[in-house]
């Protein structure tokens, strides 16, 4: 292990060897903006690097350290942020042409959260346009590639945080997962990404999406890294009134429990199905076998409602989304289109120019949905079934601890291979979307790789408020499947 | 053809918080552009709404104030519609499912009195303001100031129930007297504190359904929204009866011309697309929550103006005079209280300072030893308007004053009794012609003895112990 | 269910979409194909179900009235497009 390249330790491991000052933050931070300017041209996962900032950042956290003050657990080591939080002062874009120059005038919860847990903020990841996306291609600053063969996508829409904690670009970082944007590319990319509950993660001053269904979650190289990181950003925030007050429980304690007696659930809906790859299959068969072997049981359950997730999530959120996006309108900030001879023209054309077509077919589906004469056919409907799923899921965890699933259909795809067909690519967040609509937490853990190389994850699902069990779950799986977390890229 | 009106009325209250309804940026009125603004109300990226509780403990005591039914489980939802003085292109409002439902005001009309029906009160945000550079028709560009964003407003719904523009007015005073007296809004028609949107049709008599209806807006004034239902109703009348048909639009007051005029708007500014506002839980209300609010509720108008006619045996107009602002009221029962005797007087006296009283310089103790000095002969009732004046300029206490400035009437009887000797042994001869039948030189002596006093006695107990001495006249 | 022509500029209209003609005809068609893929729930009988808006079921949290002054004027009117003094400036709102 004395050989590790400093840039590939572990959260926890660069957060300790700062602590016991066998590295300053200067030298960390240094290393990681050294590997960014390296790697990061073939990859593109930042927006925005701050190489200057970090850098003035790392050098209050050693002069701190030097009087023996620590700001927090991760005092002086670089955590990257989805460029979806708002960063006070420092552009944030969320990969849109219409915020291309923002400057929020405030700090996101977890902003702050991150800040006064002692990290560096060495830039802002790419994304996938508002999020809207699972491969980070829509996003107006250009694709991000996945650094497990660069010919392919990262997945989405925190394919940028996936990629640069893959790349090692970052000792960890900060996505949000609506459907399965921190999930699906953190399996793709062969890194650990975590959807908290509902109402764990304060989502004040994050961009919002789909407000019903949005958390921020951490995207990590192990388990208990995203333990620890979960541990900080968690909590209640008075300012997020669907932020829930309920203590945050030590999860990475849990990461090391045995997960003896664990009732482990496989819902059979998401086994059956053609697209599931069978490369994937046998993989997250591998992760069930390393539970079963450390004792848990395991049970069948069933999600009957699971077919129509998908169709329910495609209504629910563009509908959000359709009214959270209207207010990037050409008056207060970001894009403005020029000449307009009027109000509503220099509104349409703001628009029409700012936003991406993805984001644009979104808007039109959700104002379609919500428009008179339709809501109770199509919104009002979807929020029914969106009753029916949460169901499933709260009857199956009546007979089950933790459900297993895969995480994504398939290993990362090309680029460009499906941003022809929106359902198409709407198909690979399958096994992600019920969470979201449920409200559960979810965790996606790799488990081995395809013939091609490609990593694979399985997807781990608790209770509300129960994330210690996916983590105990999780930690067994990493543990007894130990693989290459960083990409073999060469800088 | 004979007619009747009916009218349903819609009133905007800008509740009395210190703090919007979702953020914490100050409602004070006057401040200069988006000073009052925050990264919420101006709706940045990422922001979220976080609702006032006094916003919604306003609306609640309104409700109970107005017999409504408070929901346990009120929504708060989301219209959806582009404007520049809307930053978050929706306005967070409660719709499906508002606070509170199905109460009612009564109003007095020709004498008697005419319950009118609340269909709803639900709560809501305020949009900001546009200034328009130049002249309306030519602006080339409108400036956004979002102070009064995000400002906590209460949306009062009534039922189709009154038939003319008396009645109207009768039910916005009576209500803006309500929430005066709850102290949940200020009122303020000019500052828009207190707004009004009305719904008026016309239909023949004995007709049961309603006929089509307009929305009036924009009247700032009591006298406005009574003045506009006049000639809409009129102008729907017309229309009528010259084979024309009413259309169902928005009309805005022209208090200028006198007139409404039709304010035409695209259709598509009707689809709201509302939805319940995910960033939001739903509200909910229990039953300790109410009790303890409605522990708070005042005696409202009506039943103040009935109690303090009977309590005080005062008039009926004097009651509702008192009772017109609840300051005054409470300043009147707290001077009887200070001293009783009789409730007319002190009424009087309240109804006569009220501008000083509610202006807050006068106290009760002023007013009720201006009373009782009179009352009691201490001072004359020039002599205690005067001295209510000095309290005014001076501040100093009436009865400071009064001693001060030697005002007090001397009505003690054996000083009185000394002076009268003194006059009538200097005027045997009027004593004489007084006796033998010469009645009216009663006032003669009775000058004289006030000369004697420096005017300082009592009138009255001068006239009394004349008599006294000098026995009935001989008729 | 395909979506006609005159929907699609009708709900760009509410949306403050402008759409050059070839991509109404794109978004025509991928719409009606989405729409097409969400019907799928007709099949289920959803007359007795409640409908879940968020996952959580508590009741909004409520903030005292105590006023916070943000203090930076500024910062939020840096980002504008068009500014005058401390005002947020925007073309004439006349409809034609
Ligand atoms: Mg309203
Ligand atoms: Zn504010």
């Amino acid at each position: 292990m004395a050989n590790v390249p400093v840039h590939e330790w572990s959260l926890l491991e660069a957060a300790r060897k700062v602590r016991g000052k066998e590295i300053s933050s200067r030298e960390l931070t240094g290393a990681i903006l050294a590997r960014i300017e390296a790697i990061d041209p073939k990859i593109h996962a930042y927006i925005t690097v701050l190489p200057e900032a970090a850098a003035a950042q790392a050098a209050a956290c050693d002069e701190e350290q030097a009087k023996g003050a620590l700001r927090g657990p991760f005092h002086g080591v670089p955590i990257g942020l989805k460029d979806i939080f708002c960063t006070r002062g420092v552009r944030t874009t969320c990969g849109s042409r219409i915020l291309r120059d923002f400057l929020p005038p405030y700090d996101a919860c977890v902003t702050e959260k991150v800040l006064a847990a002692g990290a560096v903020v060495p830039g802002k990841h790419n994304m996938d346009e508002f999020a809207m996306g699972s491969s980070t291609e829509t996003s107006f600053f250009g694709a991000t590639r996945n650094p497990w063969d660069v010919s392919r996508i990262p997945g989405g829409s925190s394919g940028g945080t996936a990629a640069a904690v893959a790349a090692a670009m970052c000792f960890a970082g900060v996505g949000t997962d609506t459907g399965g944007s921190i999930r699906q590319p953190a399996s793709l990319c062969g890194v650990v990404g975590v959807k908290p509950t509902y109402g764990r993660v304060s989502r004040y001053g994050m961009v919002a999406f789909a407000s019903s269904l949005d958390q921020g979650g951490p995207i990590t190289r192990t388990v208990a890294d995203a333990a620890a990181l979960l541990g900080v950003i968690a909590g209640y925030d008075r300012r997020d009134s669907t932020c829930v007050d309920i203590p945050v429980p030590d999860y990475l304690a849990a990461v090391e429990r045995p997960v003896k007696g664990l009732r482990v659930g496989l819902p059979k809906e998401y086994y059956e199905g053609g697209g599931l790859s069978p490369e994937v299959r046998a993989a997250v068969e591998k992760a069930l076998k390393a539970l079963t072997d450390q004792g848990a049981e395991v049970v069948d359950v069933s999600l009957p409602h699971t077919e129509y997730a998908l169709s329910t999530y495609y209504l629910i959120a563009p509908a959000e989304a359709s009214s959270n996006l209207a207010r990037y309108d050409g008056v207060r900030y970001g894009h403005r289109a020029e000449g307009a001879s009027g109000l509503i023209e220099m509104m349409s054309r703001t628009r029409a120019e700012g936003f991406g077509d993805e984001v644009k077919r979104r808007i039109m589906i959700g104002t379609y949905a919500l428009s008179a004469g339709y809501y109770d056919a199509f919104y009002g409907k979807a929020q029914k079934v969106r009753t029916l799923i949460r169901d499933d899921f709260t009857k199956a965890f009546e007979s089950a601890d933790v459900l297993l699933t895969p995480t994504a259909p398939t290993p990362a795809f090309r680029l460009g291979e499906k941003t022809g067909d929106p359902l198409t690519m709407y198909l690979s967040d399958i096994y992600t979307i019920p969470c979201n609509l449920a409200g559960i937490p979810g965790i996606s853990v790799p488990c081995g790789f395809s013939t091609e190389g490609l990593p694979i994850g399985a997807q781990l699902l608790s209770k509300p408020f129960r994330e210690e069990t996916m983590f105990t779950a999780a930690g067994a799986i990493e543990r007894a499947l130990p693989m290459r977390r960083v990409a073999p890229l060469e800088g | 053809m004979a007619f009747e009106t009916v009218i349903g009325l819609e009133v905007h209250a800008q509740l009395s918080t210190r703090s919007k309804i979702f953020c914490a940026c100050s409602t004070a009125f006057g401040a200069s552009p988006n000073e009052n603004t925050c990264p919420v109300c101006t709706g940045m990226p990422g922001v979220l709404p976080v609702l006032n509780r006094k916003a919604v403990e306003c609306t609640i005591r309104t409700a109970l104030a107005t017999s409504c039914t408070v929901q346990r489980r009120s929504v708060f939802a989301r219209k959806n519609y582009f404007y520049p003085d809307l930053p978050k292109a929706y306005q967070i409002s409660q719709y499906e499912l508002p606070i509170a439902l199905g109460g009612h005001v009564d109003i007095e009309v020709d004498g008697g009195t005419k319950r009118v029906g609340i269909t709803r009160i639900h709560m809501e945000e305020d949009a900001g303001k546009l200034v328009h550079e130049g002249e309306f028709a030519g602006a080339q560009a409108s400036l956004a100031d979002l102070n009064r964003r995000s400002g906590p407003l209460m949306d009062i719904v009534s039922e189709p129930d009154m038939r003319s523009p008396e009645e109207g007015g009768a039910y916005l005073r009576r209500l803006h007297d309500i929430l005066v007296y709850l102290g949940v809004c200020d009122g303020n028609m000019e500052e828009g504190s207190f707004r009004c949107d009305a719904n008026v049709s016309v239909r023949p008599v004995g007709q049961a359904a309603f006929g089509t209806k307009a929305e009036l807006k924009n009247m700032n004034s009591f006298r406005n929204v009574e003045k506009a239902l006049e000639y809409e109703i009129r102008r729907q009348v017309e229309l009528i009866e010259d084979g024309g048909k009413v259309v169902q639009e928005t009309r805005l007051w022209d208090a200028g011309a006198g007139v409404t005029v039709s304010m035409r708007r695209k259709e598509e500014a009707h689809d709201y697309r509302y939805f319940p506002d995910p960033d939001l839980l739903p509200l909910i209300v229990d039953d300790s929550w109410i009790e303890e609010l409605r522990a708070t509720i005042p005696e409202m108008p009506a039943a103040k103006i009935e109690r303090l006619g009977r309590q005080y045996g005062i008039s009926r107009y004097d009651a509702g005079i008192l009772a017109s602002t609840r300051a005054l009221a409470d300043f009147f029962e707290a001077s009887a209280a200070i001293y009783g005797g009789n409730p007319k007087t002190t009424a009087n006296e309240c109804v006569h300072w009220k501008d000083a009283i509610l202006a807050g310089t006068l106290s009760p103790e002023t007013i009720s030893h201006a009373v009782e000095d009179r009352e009691r002969g201490t001072v004359s009732a020039t002599a205690s308007k005067k001295l209510v004046e000095l309290v005014l300029s001076t501040g100093k206490p009436f009865r400071t004053l009064r001693d001060e400035q030697g005002l007090t009437q001397l009505s003690d009887t054996s000083a009185l009794d000394l002076l009268v000797d003194k006059v009538l042994a200097a005027s045997p001869k009027e004593v004489e012609g007084y006796r033998a039948g010469k009645a009216g030189l009663l006032s003669f002596f009775v000058g004289q003895v006030m000369k004697e006093s420096r005017g300082k006695a009592n009138p009255k107990m001068v006239q009394e112990v004349l008599r006294k001495k000098l026995g009935p006249p001989m008729v | 269910m395909a979506i006609t022509r005159e929907e699609v500029l009708h709900v760009a209209r509410l949306a403050r979409l402008s759409l050059p003609e070839p991509e109404a005809e794109r978004l025509r068609e991928q719409l009606s194909a989405i729409l097409d893929y969400v019907k799928q729930l007709d099949r289920l009988d959803t007359r007795d179900v409640v409908p879940t808006s968020h996952a959580i079921e508590t009741g909004t949290p409520f903030r005292d009235d105590v006023v916070e002054p943000f203090g930076d004027r500024e910062a939020l009117l840096a980002n504008a497009p068009d500014r005058l003094n401390d005002c947020f400036r925007v073309p004439r709102i006349i409809e034609d």
